[in-house]
């Protein structure tokens, strides 16, 4: 237990780190998503745009 | 070797290279960030001063370092597209801002929070590396405000060069604000006269985290820049071609 | 061809000029940092402990608003009308000439906001040998901030809702100035060494007028390309 509770600065150390791994995970996260999302726009528009052709 | 920067600066071919880049970027970063934080938390032995909540460390000044660097970058990039015209360096500065303020606010946080137990306050207005950092924030929000305000593309990519290069004085006035002030900020820790300021112990995590952070950094980075490629060129062939000949995204 | 400082001098004019014809260009922000300055003894309460507290604070941030305010309309009445395409079409270097406008926006921007500052010493209770320093922070400060600004005028001129980005752009470039105009005012007031303080707004004054005139510059033939 004292590993997690880190001398009483446990709810400090812990947020920190917590908020290190969201940021992480949201930049990834936001990244992919975001290209996905072109990507899939991009294409719907083209296909249109050929298939009036 | 020169032919395959060149080669880069072009779109098509940056949105193909850049994928098979990506992954040597993340695996290492993620790797090393793993490590690093465990390491970090549970290995490195506790400071004597500061007990166990030195570890914040081991997000704090990563997360310091690459909002820094961030800005940097975009600054560079900003003034190499408004020198060379090169379209691409224009890409990168728009792709990286939004993750420099991500990490901008998260070193402000971890900041304050590792400031509440140590100097007794969450925030002191008036400390100048604190004052400074806040500004790096307010600088981001300027930018990425500036360039959803402009619908030109190439305009507003010109405009937040201009601000970006303008605002990076902001950089080493960070750097050595503690330095030039007194503040309650410490001084420098690990690029200094004499050498860095730590244990091994507990300097091999830190230095794993900034390095595994800015891995990461490139690979998060080189994923937007594609984005912001695409979107720059979807009327143009190559384009075209890529989006019909592939099934989904 | 006039020479650099004939071109200079009648850019200053010209804006001088163009602002005696429209005098609120040159009232409008000097009775907005009168009114803002009455708000807070109005909202805080006339205690004089406090105001002597805080005058130097409020001085420096009604100063700051009001040059914000007024940086609007730097090159604005020149983007509507085409004259700002003549500018950029002159044979003058277009720094000089923006350094040209930015003077003439001092002189009827900050000027007389330096001019009216000793009234707030007063009026804040701050002893009376405050006001020569109060007078030289303003006039240093307002002067980088006409500078600074007109970087952050020159990227949002004809901009929708051009103003309020405006004023994000300039804030972060302008909060070391007022740390150190403040500061330096209190220090005063204090009767505490503040040549400090001086050193750096004039040090920060240096730095803008070799360096924004060209930003400056650059802005404008971006916005209007």
């Amino acid at each position: 237990m004292t590993m997690f509770d880190m001398g009483d600065y446990g709810p400090y150390v812990w947020t920190c780190f917590g908020l290190g791994l969201a940021v992480l995970v949201f930049n990834e996260w936001q990244a992919r998503r975001r290209h996905k999302r072109l990507f899939r726009d991009v294409q719907v528009r083209v296909r249109a745009k050929e298939g009036e052709q | 070797m020169w032919t395959f920067f060149h080669k880069l600066g072009s779109p098509p071919h940056f949105y193909r290279l850049s994928l098979l880049f990506s992954p040597w970027l993340a695996i290492p970063g993620y790797l090393l960030i793993a490590w690093g934080t465990y390491t970090g938390l549970f290995v490195a032995p506790e400071d004597y001063q500061q007990r166990d909540a030195f570890r914040i460390i081991y997000i704090h000044v990563p997360a310091a370092y690459l909002a820094q660097m961030t800005y940097a970058i975009m600054a560079v990039a900003g003034a190499i597209g408004l020198i060379w015209r090169m379209k691409l360096a224009h890409a990168v500065a728009a792709a990286a801002a939004p993750i420099g303020a991500s990490f901008c606010i998260l070193m402000l946080v971890t900041g304050s929070i590792w400031g509440r137990p140590m100097w007794g306050t969450w925030w002191e207005w008036g400390d100048p590396r604190l004052m400074s950092a806040l500004i790096l924030l307010f600088l981001y929000f300027g930018l990425i405000a500036m360039r959803n305000a402009i619908s030109d593309t190439a305009k507003a990519d010109k405009a937040c060069a201009v601000l970006a290069m303008v605002g990076a004085l902001n950089i080493p006035i960070i750097r050595f604000s503690v330095d030039w002030w007194t503040s309650l900020h410490q001084g420098a820790t690990l690029i200094r006269r004499g050498g860095p300021a730590m244990d091994a112990d507990m300097l091999w995590p830190l230095l794993a985290n900034l390095l595994g952070f800015s891995l990461v950094l490139g690979a998060v980075l080189l994923r937007r820049i594609r984005t912001e490629v695409l979107y720059r060129e979807r009327r143009k062939r190559w384009v075209r071609d890529l989006v019909l000949g592939s099934e989904a995204a | 061809m006039p020479g650099l400082a004939a071109g200079f001098l009648a850019m200053v004019q010209r804006d001088l000029l163009l602002v005696w014809r429209r005098p609120g260009d040159l009232l409008n922000p000097l009775v907005f940092f009168i009114m803002v300055c009455t708000l807070f003894p109005l909202a805080i309460g006339p205690d004089a402990e406090v105001l002597r507290d805080i005058g130097a604070g409020v001085t420096w941030v009604a100063a700051l608003l009001a040059m914000l305010l007024s940086l609007n309309t730097l090159f604005l009445s020149d983007f509507e009308d085409g004259s700002l395409d003549q500018l950029l079409l002159s044979p003058q270097p277009l720094p000089l000439l923006a350094l040209g406008k930015t003077l003439a926006h001092w002189m009827s921007t900050g000027l007389p906001l330096m001019v009216v500052s000793p009234m707030i010493v007063l009026t804040y209770k701050l002893p009376t040998d405050v006001v020569p320093v109060m007078m030289v922070t303003v006039a240093l400060g307002t002067a980088s901030l006409s500078l600074v600004g007109s970087i952050g005028a020159a990227l949002t001129v004809g901009l929708h809702r051009g103003s309020t980005l405006l004023s994000l752009l300039v804030l972060p470039l302008a909060m070391p100035l007022l740390i150190f105009g403040a500061r330096t005012v209190s220090l005063a007031a204090g009767d505490e060494p503040y040549f400090g303080g001086l050193n750096l707004l004039a040090a920060y004054l240096v730095g803008a007028l070799a360096l924004a005139p060209f930003a400056t510059a650059a802005a404008l033939r971006i916005s209007n390309e």
